[in-house]
């Protein structure tokens, strides 16, 4: 399969792994940004094959995990509320918040869908004229563009049982409030490279000029992996920390114009809480106020009671890239995927659960 | 078929003017008779031969008798590949081949939607029929009952299968041993990926076709050829991996497999990459895993290889001493990591 299977190629992964090695003359410490690619390095067992050359530190790229608690328990509250259905992407429905999860709130008669697009969801307020469609919109760069296109579709239809809770992200401030934590101990970034493709590889040259910290634009397949981090590594080892780009098959300079654009129109930068991280200037997006008739938190209200965290979830740790998860005391005993704690341990693409499905790699 | 096209394909004479199944139709009068003699019997008359008996006497069986039962839920109800009907017989009667059996009769309950349209059903029992001449099968009793509309979701269905135990008699996965071979009959995940393509209307070109058929010819291929088989299964609901998951827990050794062994068509994997769903999880409904002893892989391989929908049967894996994981895959790398196991129904990744 075309742009899958040179991506996966063994020989060359072997190569690269070999010349990493042979690079790196002290052991370099990167964090990859994105939960899908925790999620590859561990399928494929990379973090194991560059142990004491390369610590890859999980982040935080996971949109569901750092989904604020009260957003969930906001969503939860309107999914049980007479004549609203509330719509998300698989992933979110099974996040737990402080009074259970979506789908939990669909066991208690909650009207729920699970989509796989944001216009899935404004279909859905077309065929349910007497429902209050409420999107979810969680999601990085990657899923703000079709959130926006949805907004626009519900414009022009004149939909006025269409709103969205909005709780998208934007990884680079959360980079820099990493950085910028006492403990950490990052020393070059992989950046999420199909994060790129829509926002353009330029915008962190000033994070580099300012951080002094290489970042690489990388993909997602053990190959894309592999170079990224040996670019890394080579940037490291000559000191010279450089925003390149190891993904240019979709990552450009200037990233995706149009979808940049069409967020823009419809979104505005703001501070927002993380879930886990706390609250990360200009960490997110809300709806412009000019679409404030389509902002479900100003047609339905914000959430009754406060948010509560479970007490002994470290997924703060792990976000942050403190800890690894399974150095967390609740890893794999009263944290597991089927009971989980926090969204790390939930979605496809938390650090958690990637260890949970796939550590034991070194132990088989 | 689509669905489109039935909507407008003009159903065998109706009982009602409307073309649709109603409440009266379940309700044991003159409705529900006309149900039976002028849509059900018809469509099953060569594979009914006692007609609408409630209750069946069935002769004496030359050996142990092996029983199962399965309710069918799909949607949607027609996919590319199969439809409810096919699947009511061959997922059945599959679960009886892989006992070790040979399925010999059916029961059929239909729980009908009220509104579900009588042209539909007549289409899926067309269907349902065909498939069980194809597998040898009578369908001996039944049961119709129709629903309020909203109490189902169009057309639900159960059958029960009856089947005489062959011999030899496998081992079973108990008995499982270090070097002994695991194959598929074929591309695996074909099913799950078919019936999620066609639900969530990917358009996906081209679209996964459900490998829904009968394994009872392979399960005979097998026989024929004296292969010393050591248990198969139907890989089923959670895939190759569910199966490969309850044959370690039962035989305490870990079973490795190796992923590009593994055939996966083009479309399935499309689909796969797209969504962010491992093949070995997804559903099959007439592929299953065959365990084998050492040095017999080959030659199963050979036997399944006359059967038309076992031609690309391949040796996937071996039973190894136990590590820490029941289930390892050897990924592109060549590292052994552990299989996964999906909590419940799979969902895509969303960014």
């Amino acid at each position: 399969m075309k742009y899958l299977d040179e991506y996966r190629d063994p020989v060359a992964a072997r190569r690269l792994l070999a010349e990493i090695r042979s690079v790196a003359r002290r052991p370099w410490t990167l964090m990859e940004v994105c939960g899908g690619q925790t999620h590859s390095l561990l399928r494929h067992g990379i973090d194991v094959e560059l142990e004491g050359v390369v610590d890859l530190i999980h982040g935080p790229g996971c949109p569901v995990c750092v989904t604020p608690l009260d957003s969930i328990d906001l969503a939860r509250e309107l999914s049980l509320r007479e004549g609203v259905l509330l719509a998300s992407f698989g992933d979110m429905l099974r996040v737990p918040g402080s009074r259970g999860s979506l789908l939990e709130a669909r066991a208690d008669g909650g009207r729920v869908n699970a989509v796989y697009c944001p216009m899935d969801a404004v279909a859905l307020a077309r065929r349910n004229p007497d429902l209050q469609v409420v999107f979810f919109a969680v999601g990085f760069e990657t899923t703000t563009p079709p959130t926006a296109l949805a907004v626009r579709q519900a414009e022009s239809l004149g939909l006025r049982n269409f709103s969205l809770l909005v709780a998208h992200v934007r990884v680079l401030p959360a980079m820099e409030t990493l950085v910028e934590s006492a403990d950490c101990r990052v020393q070059g970034f992989l950046a999420a490279g199909h994060v790129c493709t829509v926002t353009g590889c330029r915008e962190y040259a000033p994070f580099v000029e300012r951080y002094r910290l290489p970042v690489v634009v990388t993909g997602f397949e053990p190959v894309d992996l592999l170079q990224g981090i040996l670019r890394c590594v080579r940037l490291l080892e000559s000191g010279r920390p450089e925003v390149v780009n190891c993904y240019r098959r979709t990552a450009r300079d200037s990233g995706n114009p149009t979808a940049q654009r069409l967020v823009s129109d419809i979104f505005e930068v703001c501070d927002r809480p993380w879930r886990g991280l706390g609250v990360i200037p200009r960490g997110g997006l809300k709806l412009r106020a000019e679409f404030q008739q389509f902002d479900a938190e100003v047609r339905f209200g914000g959430a009754s009671v406060p948010a509560i965290e479970a007490e002994e979830c470290r997924s703060s740790d792990v976000l942050a890239g403190r800890i690894k998860p399974n150095a967390c005391p609740s890893f794999g005993t009263t944290c597991t995927p089927d009971r989980p704690l926090g969204a790390p341990m939930v979605s496809s693409e938390g650090a958690c659960a990637a260890y949970y499905r796939y550590a034991g790699a070194n132990n088989l | 078929m689509t669905h489109e096209e039935l909507s407008y394909n003009c159903p065998s004479p109706s009982t009602t003017d409307s073309g649709r199944i109603s409440l009266a139709h379940g309700e044991g009068g003159r409705l529900m008779r006309r149900l039976l003699s002028e849509h059900i019997l018809p469509a099953l008359a060569d594979v009914a031969p006692a007609g609408d008996a409630d209750a069946a006497i069935l002769a004496r069986l030359g050996g142990q008798v092996v029983f199962t039962t399965d309710s069918y839920v799909v949607s949607p109800l027609f996919f590319p590949g199969g439809d409810i009907g096919k699947l009511a017989v061959f997922g059945t009667t599959n679960d009886l081949a892989v006992t070790g059996a040979r399925p010999l009769w059916l029961s059929l309950s239909l729980i009908i939607e009220e509104g579900f349209e009588l042209a539909l059903l007549d289409s899926v029992l067309r269907s349902l029929a065909a498939s069980a001449r194809l597998t040898g099968v009578s369908i001996v009793t039944g049961d119709t009952k129709v629903v309020p509309r909203g109490a189902a979701d169009g057309l639900f269905i159960n059958t029960a299968g009856v089947g005489v135990l062959l011999e030899p008699r496998w081992p079973g996965p108990e008995q499982l041993q270090c070097g002994d071979e695991l194959l598929v009959t074929g591309p695996i995940g074909q099913h799950g990926t078919a019936v999620m393509a066609t639900r969530e209307q990917f358009d996906a070109e081209p679209c996964p076709t459900s490998d829904c058929a009968s394994l009872v010819p392979a399960v005979d291929a097998l026989r024929r050829a004296e292969i010393p088989v050591v248990t198969l299964r139907d890989a089923t609901r959670g895939g190759v991996s569910a199966v490969l998951r309850e044959w370690a827990a039962s035989c305490g050794r870990t079973l490795a497999i190796d992923e590009r062994e593994v055939p996966v068509t083009p479309e399935v994997r499309g689909v796969c990459e797209l969504l962010g769903l491992d093949p070995l999880h997804v559903a099959n409904e007439g592929t299953m895993v065959v365990a084998v002893r050492k040095g017999f892989g080959a030659a199963a391989v050979e036997a399944l290889s006359r059967v038309p929908d076992a031609r690309q049967a391949a040796i996937v894996g071996q039973v190894q001493e136990r590590r820490v994981s029941p289930v390892v895959v050897q990924r592109g790398l060549g590292r052994y990591l552990p299989l996964d196991e999906p909590l419940g129904a799979q969902l895509p990744r969303i960014c």
